[in-house]
């Protein structure tokens, strides 16, 4: 497997995410796309780190992960807050601050 | 662009059950299948020479973020059973712009120049030193962040009592 396989790989994994971002109604949804696209992203980062011999990818890598936990976790606190106010968490109901 | 036949049934691990967590109909079932994702993304850092960030994949991945997002999905649905209905939109909007973008991303991997497979790898004492030596304000900062964004999650999510008068902030 070359660089480019390995790219494509990670450009796959990526445009799945966000398939899944345009698609998902609910929260949850959303942030299980977010992860993909995010670990296609970490994929492609390491693969050019194997490629060129090189420790950015990877330091990268390592703070992208910790970044997305981050994420997560708060988009999650705040999910648990959205649905003690309302009982649905369809990101599309949520229309307080529109226009 | 070569392939070889562990690398495409490691990216068949990867992307099969990736597509199982957006198209799938089960909430549950599709954070489960992320968790697949993520042990098959480690598999594929250790096959691209990066023991360590495969083993950080592991532990904060699918042993951090997949627990916290199974406890967000059992405390923010309603579970009747197992079963917890994922909505969604219609698929036409998500693919017109998935698919051009993929084939974008592919033509311009396509068209680049191929970086030959390296002599030498990475080692994990290069990479600790790097996180030690050139970015360790980076690293200081994200333990801060960290830092913050849990208290930030205890804060946000916290119940308030509705009889406690002088809760300042």
């Amino acid at each position: 497997m070359s660089l480019s396989s390995w790219l494509i790989l990670a450009s796959a994994l990526f445009c799945v995410g966000v398939y899944g971002l345009l698609t998902r109604r609910d929260a949850i949804g959303l942030l299980l796309s977010l992860e993909l696209m995010v670990n296609g992203a970490g994929v492609a980062l390491v693969a050019f780190s194997w490629a060129h011999a090189a420790r950015f990818g990877q330091v990268f890598a390592l703070f992208a992960m910790a970044l997305t936990v981050v994420e997560v976790g708060a988009g999650l606190s705040l999910l648990i807050l959205l649905n003690r106010i309302r009982r649905d968490t369809s990101v599309d109901a949520i229309r307080e601050l529109q226009g | 662009m070569t392939f070889d036949v562990s690398g495409l049934i490691l990216a068949a691990l990867v992307l099969v059950p990736a597509i199982l967590v957006v198209a799938g109909r089960n909430l549950v079932h599709s954070v489960l299948w992320l968790g697949v994702v993520l042990i098959a993304t480690a598999a594929v850092y250790v096959r691209l020479a990066a023991p360590f960030v495969a083993a950080v994949q592991v532990l904060l991945y699918a042993g951090g973020v997949l627990v916290l997002l199974v406890f967000g999905v059992m405390l923010t649905r309603r579970v009747e059973g197992s079963h917890v209905p994922a909505s969604r939109a219609s698929p036409l909007r998500g693919l017109a712009v998935a698919v051009p973008l993929f084939v974008l991303l592919v033509q311009a991997i396509a068209t680049t120049p191929e970086i030959g497979p390296p002599a030498a790898q990475v080692a994990v004492t290069d990479v600790g030193q790097a996180l030690f030596t050139d970015f360790v304000l980076a690293f200081e900062v994200l333990g801060v962040l960290l830092l913050a964004g849990m208290v930030g999650a205890i804060v946000i999510a916290r119940r308030r009592d509705p009889g406690q008068a002088g809760e300042g902030a």
